[in-house]
């Protein structure tokens, strides 16, 4: 009787999971009939949000035979790659998805991401062309296959706090800019007066902490420097450009030019006031307002001269998503010439034919029309985004823990000779 | 219970109300049914699905996913960034664990003093429990800055204090510091509540027969407290095992890898470097981890846990 009543119980209760499951599972695959496509972006801004469902409102009710409805979910975890991970890795895939240049190479070779070069080219007056090459090159293949339309295409430049620079008595930065003293020589020397003189931060990297190291490496390139190979197989760490660089940041470091690392803590912001100098993307200026006067310069040259630099972010449609073809169509809507005007007000476009200052000045209205052709105009069509790799996720950590020595005034020729036999048997594959 | 019986037998039969065993137990399991239910569909199923993952190569993005066997615990055993997150996190407890317990203990016996003020220490002790856990990290990364407010302390007496966080000599401690005084107010209720219970006529005959305090202490308190520091001990050691948001906010789990965590290590592993099975892997060993400290707490109890058999 008692066994009779045990197997009742766990007949239930497997029933109850079996339900349980089923629910969480989802529904049918939705794959006939219109439609209804998901993205998943990094915003959670209102403003943002409101103006992709203006443009995600208008693409159903043109083709509304083809998309029923079209969603925008901000992805809300502090790491985006990782929420999205997650999310996918739930069963609930995106048709189409915001991805950060970090990944871009790994998401591409791993065949995450869907070919949706021959869409754009097949969409009457896309003008694929039009796109800046090295915006794209990211995003492309070998073989010619187009994996995202860099939506963003921001210049990495310095903001520079003016009334601090006036307070510490040190020179007008700006009145450098074109000419040969306009060096991080320069810049790291107004920076440590300045800090010696008020107190104040010289210059920082805001986005820069021990696990986002690559803010700090990516400046290397004016030196020189690269973290790797082209061919991203040969750690380069250990170079005479590196370790040279390296050194020069740590000195900085030791001087008060540049706040010391703190563990994981971002530094202060620009927008506090409290920073003299800050090497940051466009949209910074956002956030910034008339408490203090500021400029917004490009970035100085280092001994091997002049290097700039993008930060960037795609958006994509996912290899895993059921509406491939319809999620191609709407990108290709999305990303359109007349509506990537609309969303420079947010998001620098990629476009050539958008590079000007009229358009750009949506996206960054306090810029003066001489600082948007100086650190924008003339700095995107050679503007390289950082260096990336294919297997980065693999060892990004590894190479975290090894910098780790350089932040707090350790060896750093030992630091990235240890960091090079960490990570070669990976890039080696 | 006679004249009890008598009147019972002898007047009107009262309804006597029949056992029904078959209706208590399954409006017993009916109670328990949707807290069972949730700890076997968001705890147990999971935890077998962990085990399964932990035998595969998982790639979340692309979908694909490979049995590999034993694979991923032999990789485990030749990674050395693993070796250092098992110190790490068994440094960190036994760290808190010592820290927490003895700080916990004296705040306790300290408040069971009869003193003026005592309420206000206690809810000043224990106002650190009932904090943000974000909000606390934050406000010690504030504290613990180069610049910050214990540096500046220091600096006014004439002591140049260190780069706390960016160590490898002092992030370790910063974070036990930061997670004691987070965790600490609850044990020490628990402690106050055991030191009140402990009989005060036991421990006069003590001092009538000329025990000192520190005996007393020693010889009467803490035995009569050990079921609490066992409950203590154990609830402690698995909270510190599992500690995440300071190391995410506070060290990302450097200096190099002194504060890289179990937890974190296995977070990075599964949502950065995008390998699930090996972070299922890692799961799996912190588990076994967790369940062997608390089996060994357990087993020994009744060697040092007045009352148990």
């Amino acid at each position: 009787m008692r066994a009779t009543r045990s197997r009742g119980a766990a007949i239930a209760l497997t029933g109850v999971l079996a339900v349980s499951l089923s629910a969480c599972a989802g529904g049918d695959d939705g794959a006939s009939g219109p439609a209804d496509l998901k993205m998943a972006l990094w915003s959670s801004n209102e403003d943002h949000l409101a103006l992709l469902q203006e443009i995600g409102d208008a693409y159903v009710a043109e083709h509304g035979d083809e998309v029923a409805s079209i969603t925008f979910e901000p992805v809300t975890n502090p790491d985006y790659i990782a929420g999205l991970t997650t999310q996918i890795a739930g069963g609930d895939v995106p048709d189409l998805a915001w991805i950060p240049e970090a990944s871009g190479p790994e998401f591409v070779d791993s065949g995450i991401l869907y070919d949706v070069r021959e869409t754009l080219e097949g969409t009457e007056g896309y003008d694929l062309d039009d796109i800046i090459p090295a915006a794209l090159e990211p995003w492309q293949d070998d073989a010619g296959g187009v994996y995202a339309y860099p939506f963003s295409n921001s210049p990495i430049a310095l903001y520079v706090n003016e009334t601090l620079l006036a307070e510490a008595g040190q020179p007008d930065v700006k009145a450098l800019v074109g000419t040969p003293e306009y060096t991080w020589e320069t810049v790291t020397d107004i920076a440590a007066a300045t800090n010696g003189a008020t107190g104040a931060s010289g210059l920082n990297i805001p986005t820069f902490n021990p696990t986002n190291w690559s803010a700090v490496t990516m400046l290397g390139s004016a030196w020189g420097a690269a973290p790797w190979s082209e061919d991203g197989a040969t750690c380069e760490f250990a170079s005479p450009e590196m370790i040279e660089y390296l050194t020069w940041y740590q000195d900085q470091i030791a001087r008060g030019a540049i706040p010391a690392v703190s563990g994981n803590a971002a530094p202060a912001a620009f927008a506090s006031g409290d920073v003299a100098f800050s090497v940051a993307q466009l949209s910074q200026s956002g956030s910034l307002d008339d408490s203090f006067e500021w400029s917004f310069l490009p970035l100085p040259a280092g001994p091997e001269g002049y290097h700039p630099i993008v930060g960037q972010a795609g958006v994509s449609v996912l290899e895993r998503s059921e509406r491939k073809e319809e999620a191609a169509g709407f990108l290709a809507y999305l990303t359109n010439s007349a509506n990537a005007e609309l969303l420079a007000q947010f998001f620098p476009p990629p476009r050539q034919s958008l590079l000007n200052v009229e358009t750009l000045s949506q996206a960054a209205p306090k810029l003066s029309p001489e600082e948007i052709q100086t650190a924008i105009i003339d700095v995107v069509p050679e503007a390289q985004v950082k260096p990336q790799h294919s297997v980065l996720s693999q060892f990004s950590d590894a190479v975290r823990a090894g910098l780790d020595p350089v932040w707090s005034g350790g060896d750093v020729e030992s630091a990235v000779n240890e960091i090079c036999e960490q990570i070669s048997p990976t890039l080696e594959g | 219970m006679t004249a009890l019986a008598s009147a019972a037998e002898g007047g009107r039969a009262a309804p006597r109300r029949r056992p029904r065993p078959d209706r208590d137990r399954w409006l017993g399991a009916a109670f328990v049914a949707p807290q069972a239910l949730g700890v076997i569909v968001l705890g147990v199923v999971p935890f077998f699905f962990v085990i399964w993952y932990s035998f595969n190569e998982w790639r979340p993005l692309t979908g694909q996913m490979e049995f590999i066997g034993l694979e991923n615990y032999s990789r485990l055993i030749a990674d050395p960034t693993f070796s250092a997150s098992v110190l790490a996190s068994l440094l960190f407890s036994a760290g808190v664990l010592v820290l927490n317990l003895v700080i916990a203990i004296g705040l306790a016996v300290l408040l069971n003093r009869r003193m003026k003020g005592t309420t206000a220490f206690r809810t000043i002790f224990f106002s650190p429990v009932v904090v943000s856990v974000v909000a606390w990290s934050v406000t010690w990364g504030f504290l613990l800055a180069p610049n910050g407010g214990i540096n500046g302390a220091l600096d006014l007496l004439g002591v140049t204090g260190p780069n706390w966080l960016a160590d490898p000599s002092t992030a370790l401690i910063s974070l036990v510091v930061v997670q004691v005084f987070k965790g600490v107010g609850m044990n020490m209720v628990l402690f106050l509540a055991a030191l009140q219970s402990v009989p005060e006529e036991i421990r006069e005959a003590a001092q009538l027969d000329g025990a000192s305090p520190s005996k007393s202490f020693w010889s009467i308190t803490v035995p009569m407290i050990a079921p609490t520091i066992l409950l203590t001990g154990i609830l402690t050691t698995i909270g510190s095992l599992e500690v995440f948001a300071p190391v995410q906010l506070l060290t990302g789990g450097g200096p190099g890898d002194s504060t890289n965590v179990l937890p974190f290590f296995l977070y990075r592993t599964a949502f950065i470097s995008q390998q699930f099975g090996y972070a299922s892997a890692i799961g799996v060993v912190l588990f076994a981890i967790i369940l062997a400290l608390t089996m060994l707490q357990w087993t020994t109890r009744r060697k040092w846990v007045h009352d148990e058999v």
